[in-house]
């Protein structure tokens, strides 16, 4: 049941705070969200920039890199995936437990940025898995990576939990897996996640 | 009853008691928790062994070679006696001869380590 937000305000102003659970798990869902500690290519030196002492990632509550996928929330994919890189990526993203979040940050991780020409380079990681914010730039500097993650945190707290709309590890039925692309003679095998992404159409 | 009480054993088993509650009503916690709430999505990729994204290949349960834990051993022999040596030169002139015999036996054992294992043929490595 949603709070009415003038009676929120007015209770606040007399020192009775009023939450739902839903704001309540929301808010510590969003608070600590921890990275996964991965890096790609030069985005990841904008990536450990922004968690060191002069734009503070700690102050989100995103501080804690972990170094293994079991204990993360978010895996920030920081600059160039290739298609040797590719399968081990999505990997990683299925060993994460849910709730996870994908930002994609830099040019590479959105479309292949400068190298999309490259017979090597994956054009943008969200062929394979779903991602939560796209970040341009070559490289983004940590105040777009903030700006990104204060995106995500908006986007955690305007989760409902139940209904449409909500989280995939609170529906029973969503798609927890994601297949991980083999290295095929060509190109990876399948080119693209089918229930992630659509393929555009080319018209010429 | 009164007397399990006065017995000065009684406090000891209530905090015996309380510390293993502390210990073990977080774990199970975090067990029920995880039982309760935790969304599981378990499939076979998220299952399998965390391996920096690669797939796992062989078996976990390898051997390791046992030069290493010879190496640290025959380490072990000069790092102790680096520790004693240190002070008992610093202090050597104004040492006694019993503690100058003292010393040597000690160096002496060590040495004794150090020749076991050169009989043994462990300084060289295949």
């Amino acid at each position: 049941m949603a709070v009415d937000e003038q009676l929120k305000s007015e209770m606040a102003r007399q020192g009775i705070v009023v939450t739902s659970l839903q704001e309540l798990y929301n808010w510590g869902r969003r608070s600590s969200v921890w990275p996964m500690n991965f890096g790609l290519a030069c985005c990841a030196i904008e990536m450990i920039a922004t968690t060191m002492a002069r734009w503070d990632m700690a102050r989100f509550g995103a501080e804690v890199f972990r170094p293994s996928p079991r204990q993360a929330d978010l895996l920030i994919v920081s600059g160039t995936v290739t298609k040797k890189m590719a399968p081990q990526v999505v990997r990683l993203y299925n060993q994460m437990p849910e709730p996870r979040y994908v930002i994609a940050m830099g040019a590479c991780a959105i479309s292949g940025g400068p190298f999309k020409q490259g017979y090597n380079v994956l054009k943008g990681i969200d062929r394979y898995i779903p991602v939560d914010v796209h970040i341009p730039g070559c490289p983004p500097r940590p105040e777009a990576l903030l700006q990104a993650f204060i995106e995500l945190q908006k986007k955690i707290d305007a989760q409902p939990l139940t209904g449409e709309g909500r989280p995939r590890f609170l529906d029973v039925d969503a798609q927890g897996e994601f297949p991980v692309p083999e290295p095929g003679e060509h190109d990876l095998e399948p080119t693209s996640n089918k229930g992630v992404w659509t393929v555009p159409v080319v018209i010429k | 009853m009164s007397d399990m009480v006065s017995t000065p054993y009684f406090s000891l088993a209530i905090l015996f008691f309380a510390a293993l509650g502390f210990g073990l009503a977080p774990l199970g916690l975090a067990w029920l928790w995880g039982r309760v709430f935790a969304p599981p999505k378990p499939n076979a990729i998220k299952n399998a062994i965390y391996e920096c994204g690669l797939e796992s290949k062989g078996d976990a349960w390898v051997q390791f070679n046992s030069a290493y834990y010879l190496y640290a051993i025959i380490f072990l022999i000069f790092d102790v006696e680096a520790v004693f040596l240190l002070p008992f030169a610093v202090a050597f002139t104004g040492l006694g001869a019993a503690a100058c015999l003292a010393m040597l036996v000690f160096v002496l054992m060590l040495v004794e380590g150090l020749a076991w294992a050169w009989a043994k043929g462990v300084l060289t490595w295949a």
